[in-house]
C-alpha cells in the first residue's frame, strides 16, 4: 500500500509546486495522474520516487517513509535514459549488479525476451529505435521486480502507433507481477487505457482537483462508446481544472446523468 | 590524427567503404608528395642550389647518416624520455586537480580562478624562473613540459565532469548507487571520451614544449639537433629533426587513440582518419 499523506513541495527558490496531496494506492492498482503543464504532476512523481523528497507531509510505502530512492520503487522516465556505454543487456541488468552473474544473465535474458528485444541484447543503445529504447528502459525498471513502478510521461516522445503498442505492452507486462503503477501523462486516452483511476491535478500550488474512476473491462477498446464517455468526463474535468469557459458545473451533471444510462 | 563524427556509412556497400578507406588518406598525401617531388626536380635541374631548403633526397640521406652514427636514436630517446616524464607528471596532477574541481564546486571556486590566471601566462615565460629554481638540467625541462600538458588535461577533465548528463546521473540515483559506484559506473565512462581527447591535446602541447625546453642549454635531444643544425648551418639536419618530431608525435598520439579505442566503441560514430 502506497500512502500519500498531505504531500507538499516547496523548492529552495520559493516555488510552491505541490500542496496537500493525499491518496491511497493499493498494491497492483494502476493510477494515472493528469493535468496541464506546471500542475505539479512530475513533482509529485519525483517525490514518490524519492528523487526530490517531499518538503511537507510524507510518502509511505508499506508504512516506510520514502525520503530517498527505494529498492521497491522503480521509475521510467520520459526519455529512455539508457547508458550509452553499456550494451542493451547490461543496461537492462543495471539494477542487478549485486546479484550473482548467472542469475543476472538469466533474468536479463527473460526480461529482454518479454519486451521483444532478445535479438538486441548485444547491440549499443544508439542502434535502437525510440520505441525499442523505451522498451529496454521498461525492462530495466521491471527486472529488479519493483512493488511500485512510476512512469513519467513514458510514451510522450513516441509516435502515435508506437505509443499505442507500448501502452498495450505495458499492461501485458504489468499482468506478470501486478506491481502498482503510477503513470503521469498529459494524454487523456493514455490515462483511460491504462488506469483504474485518474487523478486530475490543478496548479498553483499543485493539488488533486478531481478523481475519476475508470470502471471499464480490460482489454479496453479505444473505440467503444463507454471509453468515449469516460474520455468526455475526463476532458470536462480537465477543462474545469484549467478554469476554461464552456465547462459549467451543469454540463458535468448532464454527463453524470448520462453515466446512469450507461451502467 | 583527428576524430571525425559523420553520418554512419552503414548503408554504403562494403566495397565502396573499403575504397574510401584506402583513398581518403591517400588524398591527403597528394599535396605534400607533389610539392616534395617538384622541389626535388627543381634542385636536380639546377634551377636552385637547395642549400637553404634541402631537397627530400638530401634530407633522407642526412636522416640515414644520423641513424647510422646512432645520434638520431640517442636524441630521439632522450626527447621521448623527457616528454614521457613531463606528460606523466602533468597528466597525474591535472587528473587529480581536474577531477576534484569538476566534482566539487567548492574546490572549483577555490582553485579554478588561480589556475585560469596561471593558464593565461605563456608557458615559455616560466622558463627563466624554472631554470633559476631547478637548474638547467632535466628537472626544469620536465617541469616545463608538465606545465604545458597540465592545462588542456585539467580543463578537459573538469569540463567533462561538469557536463555529464544530469539525467544519467539520476538513473544512477534511482538505482541507489553509492558515491563510489556513481563514479565508476556513471561518471567515469561518461567522462572518458572527452578525457582521451584532452590527453591527446596535452600530448601535442608536450611535444611543443619539449622543443622549447631543449632550445635552452640541452646537449642532446631532437631539439638540440635543431639548434645544432642552425649553428653549424646544416638545414638538412634541421629538417631531419623536424621529420623525426612529426613521426614520433604522430605515433605517440596514435598509441593513445589505439589504447583508448576499446573503451570508446560505444560512441556514436568514431572514425580515425
Amino acid at each position: 500500500m502506497l500512502v500519500l499523506d498531505r504531500v507538499g513541495k516547496v523548492y529552495p527558490n520559493g516555488v510552491h509546486a505541490l500542496s496537500g496531496v493525499s491518496a491511497e494506492v493499493a498494491l497492483g492498482e494502476i493510477v494515472a495522474v493528469i493535468g496541464g503543464s506546471g500542475c505539479g504532476k512530475s513533482t509529485l512523481l519525483r517525490a514518490v520516487a524519492g528523487l526530490d523528497p517531499a518538503s511537507e507531509g510524507a510518502v509511505l510505502l508499506d508504512g516506510e517513509r520514502i525520503s530517498a530512492p527505494h529498492e521497491k520503487i522503480g521509475i521510467i522516465f520520459q526519455e529512455p535514459r539508457l547508458l550509452p556505454w553499456l550494451k542493451v543487456a547490461d543496461n537492462v541488468g543495471f539494477g542487478l549488479h549485486d546479484r550473482p552473474k548467472d542469475e543476472r544473465a538469466q533474468r536479463v535474458a527473460a526480461a529482454l525476451k518479454r519486451v521483444g528485444l532478445a535479438d538486441k541484447a548485444q547491440v549499443w543503445p544508439r542502434e535502437l529505435s525510440g520505441g525499442q529504447a523505451q522498451r529496454a528502459s521498461i525492462a530495466r525498471a521491471l527486472v529488479p521486480r519493483p512493488e511500485v513502478l512510476l512512469l513519467d510521461e513514458p510514451f510522450s516522445a513516441l509516435d502515435a502507433f508506437t505509443r499505442g503498442d507500448l501502452q498495450d505492452h505495458l499492461l501485458d507486462l504489468w499482468a506478470d507481477a501486478k506491481p502498482t503503477l503510477i503513470v503521469v501523462t498529459h494524454d487523456v486516452e493514455e490515462a483511460i487505457v491504462l488506469a483504474d483511476r485518474v487523478m486530475v491535478m490543478r496548479p498553483r500550488p499543485g493539488h488533486i482537483f478531481e478523481e475519476i474512476g475508470v470502471d471499464l473491462p480490460r482489454p479496453r477498446d479505444r473505440q467503444s462508446a463507454a471509453f468515449d464517455f469516460v474520455k468526455r468526463r475526463l476532458l470536462s474535468a480537465l477543462d474545469r481544472s484549467l478554469n476554461r469557459a464552456g465547462a459549467e458545473p451543469g454540463e458535468e451533471q448532464k454527463a453524470a446523468a448520462g453515466a446512469a444510462l450507461w451502467w | 590524427m583527428t576524430i571525425v563524427a559523420e553520418g554512419t556509412p552503414a548503408n554504403e556497400p562494403a566495397g565502396a567503404n573499403r575504397w574510401t578507406r584506402l583513398t581518403r588518406p591517400a588524398l591527403g598525401l597528394v599535396l605534400p608528395v607533389t610539392l616534395a617531388a617538384a622541389w626535388e626536380i627543381i634542385v636536380r635541374m639546377g634551377w636552385s642550389t637547395g642549400r637553404l631548403v634541402p631537397p627530400p633526397s638530401v634530407v633522407f640521406t642526412t636522416f640515414v647518416d644520423l641513424a647510422r652514427t646512432g645520434d638520431l636514436q640517442r636524441d630521439t630517446l632522450v626527447t621521448l624520455g623527457r616528454v614521457a616524464a613531463g606528460f606523466g607528471f602533468g597528466v597525474v596532477a591535472a587528473t587529480i586537480v581536474g577531477a576534484a574541481a569538476g566534482y566539487s564546486p567548492l574546490v572549483r571556486r577555490l582553485l579554478d580562478p588561480t589556475l585560469q590566471a596561471l593558464r593565461a601566462i605563456p608557458s615559455i615565460a616560466w622558463v627563466p624562473l624554472f631554470v633559476l629554481w631547478l637548474g638547467i638540467f632535466e628537472a626544469s625541462k620536465i617541469t616545463l613540459i608538465a606545465v604545458g600538458v597540465f592545462f588542456p588535461v585539467y580543463l578537459g577533465l573538469m569540463g567533462a565532469i561538469q557536463s555529464v548528463d544530469r539525467k544519467l546521473v539520476e538513473v544512477g540515483r534511482a538505482f541507489r548507487l553509492s558515491d563510489t559506484e556513481m563514479v565508476y559506473r556513471i561518471l567515469l565512462p561518461a567522462v572518458l571520451p572527452a578525457y582521451i581527447i584532452s590527453l591527446r591535446s596535452g600530448l601535442g602541447l608536450g611535444w611543443m614544449f619539449v622543443v622549447a625546453a631543449e632550445f635552452l642549454g640541452a646537449s642532446e635531444g631532437l631539439g638540440y639537433l635543431l639548434i645544432d643544425g642552425q649553428q653549424l648551418g646544416k638545414p638538412a639536419e634541421i629538417v631531419a629533426a623536424i621529420v623525426a618530431f612529426a613521426i614520433i608525435g604522430k605515433v605517440t598520439d596514435w598509441l593513445i587513440a589505439l589504447a583508448a579505442a576499446p573503451f570508446l566503441r560505444w560512441e556514436d560514430v568514431v572514425r580515425h582518419d
